[in-house]
């Protein structure tokens, strides 16, 4: 505990912006055919220091099979919440979720990143009998402490009883129970985020277990089955308050990213593929009068392609579909970051009006068919997949890797971990950085990026920017 | 004089609630908000004083036992103040009241903090000095006296705490900006349970002698 809120908790996203800019980059490595235990990877992402752009520490975990994905902070901006009374939380542990095993790491980097090391882990078995869950997901530091989002239900599967949303301690880490009390229709689970003063969260769904566990199933996903619908919660009373499908056709809505500054009432939700023509497509969310609404604002067209430049899965397609997997809105609320993971696009779109988003940049790097290499002349496996934004929207950063079965089945060529990074324009445009290519070491894949001192998908505020 | 300065002390302190102000201001865009939480505030904040203070003016009707209550109010201060001191958690109910019930809200924070038991052994003190032979009157003329003196109390505390809060909060949403809000708030945890036990201290230490 301090005496005064911990430096990197802003009061409003503009304070943010203002701070100093990063020095270090968490990123998880992943062994994807888990030979080997998985692992936190420090980077050095300081332009003036000699070891930019490299590994300069890493924590690797005692188990293997644990599948790392998405991690984040035990406590960030939101510990200024006026309702909360927990501003003196420290910005210290990150916990990170086993997505195949349920297995939860915590990680202490009190004393720096370079000197980050394992404090705690919670065994699957804990959250299986407090939670009913299985395969944890999602970290966000919110009113009641720490909340996890989780793929899956109880049983060996995953299948008994629905994912959903549990909450920890965010200093002991104990597990608390089940967030809970009214979940409507929700069945299944991804990503979620809200607005602290608005009292609102979004929620939305990716596919169940079975349906990712050991790659895509194409017929579920020819038939629709994966999740298509977002959910609108009241927060604080934990209950689903409205359900919008976005029709069955558009398969797997994943990325929600409300507006940072907390008096905006929108957000945005990526959804993956349109099996009725292979589109990616970019949705706004909005609040009006009391009543959530869901608009279709952008697409990305899927690219022709030979048959043998593709993998078995999409030879009867003869064409790439974009495959939006993540999105990222920088702390100012005006760039939205599309990764189009099939195609190898990183796009950059002006959400200045967020009903009507207008790409401003572009840049190329790997992809199904195009195969692009980085202008350091590298070859870059995958496409770019998990994006963070620096505070201050200068610079941005991706890795390559979704989740370990389906790179295969979309990469069969092989995909060794990649972590770029480009610079972003005052008034838009992309230019990658071409020193900057991280290393990973042998047989591990890269996944979610956190930055120091809190970034464009982690911290969540109370207070407006003006 | 000590049941102004306890009312200060209640508002500028940001548990009490002033960034709530400051942050009804700024997401709802003027004076209208601001006015409005803060009279939110004010009613939790009278309403947790009033509901501390209404039991004890009851209680001072029985005059014979006088010194035994003001020596087990002052008790009861002095141990929530210990309490506080060692159990450092924040109630968690707390974080789970939507931001439009302020007023229960501050009801519910003030009286988590013991913010009106921290008023009982002033409270106390008042009631003797006001009627120095209270022995003398019919207990329920003694108890609406003491009622009347506990709604005065309460009203005055929970008046200058809003003031002194209010202008705060004005002057942070106004002047200073919300980098003050991270940059001037100190854990005051520590401080308010050590205020508790010396009040309860003072409050002990006159009703033995």
């Amino acid at each position: 505990m301090n005496i005064r809120p911990d430096p990197t908790f802003h009061a409003s996203p503009k304070l943010a912006m203002e701070a100093p800019p990063e020095n270090f980059a968490y990123t998880l490595m992943l062994s994807p055919d888990f030979s080997q235990p998985d692992g936190l990877a420090v980077v050095d992402v300081d332009p003036s220091s000699r070891k930019f752009g490299k590994i300069v520490h890493s924590v690797m975990m005692p188990n293997k099979g644990d599948e790392f994905h998405h991690f984040g902070w035990n406590a960030c901006s939101s510990a200024l919440s006026p309702l909360s009374g927990h501003a003196f939380l420290e910005r210290r542990y990150l916990i990170i979720p086993g997505l195949r095993s349920s297995r939860i790491y915590v990680i202490d980097t009190k004393g720096g990143p370079t000197t980050a090391r394992l404090h705690k882990i919670i065994e699957p078995e804990e959250v299986f009998a407090k939670t009913g869950y299985s395969r944890p997901h999602t970290i966000h530091c919110g009113p009641e402490g720490v909340y996890v989002s989780t793929l899956g239900g109880g049983g060996k599967d995953g299948t008994e009883g629905p994912p959903g949303i549990f909450i920890m301690d965010c200093e002991t880490f104990e597990i608390i129970g089940r967030y809970e009390i009214d979940r409507g229709v929700q069945d299944k689970h991804y990503d979620f985020w809200w607005n602290l003063p608005r009292d609102y969260m979004v929620s939305s769904e990716w596919a169940l277990p079975p349906q990712f566990e050991n790659g895509i199933v194409p017929e579920d996903l020819l038939s629709n089955k994966y999740g298509h619908r977002i959910h609108f919660w009241d927060l604080r009373g934990r209950k689903n308050v409205q359900t919008i499908d976005l029709g069955a056709n558009h398969q797997m809505a994943l990325e929600v990213r409300p507006a940072h500054d907390p008096v905006k009432e929108y957000g945005f939700v990526g959804v993956v593929v349109d099996t009725t023509n292979l589109e990616g497509s970019i949705w706004t969310w909005w609040r009006e009068k009391g009543k959530f609404h869901c608009k279709k604002t952008a697409t990305i067209p899927p690219e022709p392609a030979a048959k043998e430049d593709l993998p078995p899965l999409l030879q009867g397609f003869e064409a790439v579909p974009p495959l939006v997997t993540d999105i990222d809105l920088s702390m100012d609320d005006r760039f939205l970051y599309v990764s189009c993971w099939g195609t190898g696009e990183m796009r950059q779109y002006d959400v200045s009006d967020p009903m009507n988003p207008t790409l401003a940049g572009s840049l190329h790097i790997g992809g199904i068919a195009r195969r692009k290499k980085h202008p350091n002349g590298k070859v870059y496996g995958g496409g770019p997949q998990m994006v963070e934004i620096s505070r201050d929207g200068k610079r941005v950063y991706w890795t390559n890797s979704l989740y370990s079965t389906w790179d295969n089945q979309f990469y069969p060529d092989g995909m060794p971990g990649a972590l770029v990074k480009a610079t972003a324009g005052k008034n838009g445009g992309l230019r990658f950085d071409r020193k900057f290519w991280v290393e990973f070491p042998e047989g591990y894949r890269s996944h979610q990026i956190r930055l120091e001192g809190g970034d464009c998908s982690t911290d969540s505020f109370c207070y407006p920017s003006v | 004089m000590a049941v102004v300065a306890s009312g200060i002390y209640h508002g500028v302190n940001p548990g009490m609630g002033w960034p709530l102000v400051v942050s009804a201001a700024l997401m709802d865009g003027g004076s209208r908000a601001f006015f409005a939480a803060l009279g939110a505030l004010s009613v939790g904040h009278f309403l947790a004083m009033i509901g501390i203070l209404l039991p004890f003016a009851a209680m001072t009707a029985l005059v014979e036992w006088q010194s035994e209550i003001r020596i087990g109010a002052a008790i009861v201060v002095v141990a929530f103040g210990v309490w506080l001191l060692f159990n450092r958690r924040h109630p968690r109910i707390l974080s789970r009241i939507p931001p439009s019930r302020l007023a229960l809200w501050s009801f519910l924070v003030a009286t988590a903090h013991g913010a009106g038991l921290m008023l009982v052994p002033i409270y106390l003190g008042l009631c003797l000095a006001s009627d120095p032979d209270a022995g003398h009157q019919a207990a329920a003329a003694l108890m609406t006296q003491n009622a009347g003196l506990s709604v005065a109390v309460a009203g005055v505390h929970t008046g200058s705490m809003i003031l002194s809060g209010g202008a705060l909060a004005f002057a942070v949403y106004r002047w200073l900006g919300l980098r003050f809000l991270s940059k001037g708030w100190f854990d005051l945890d520590l401080i308010w349970a050590l205020s508790l036990m010396l009040v309860g201290g003072i409050g002990l230490a006159v009703a033995i002698w």
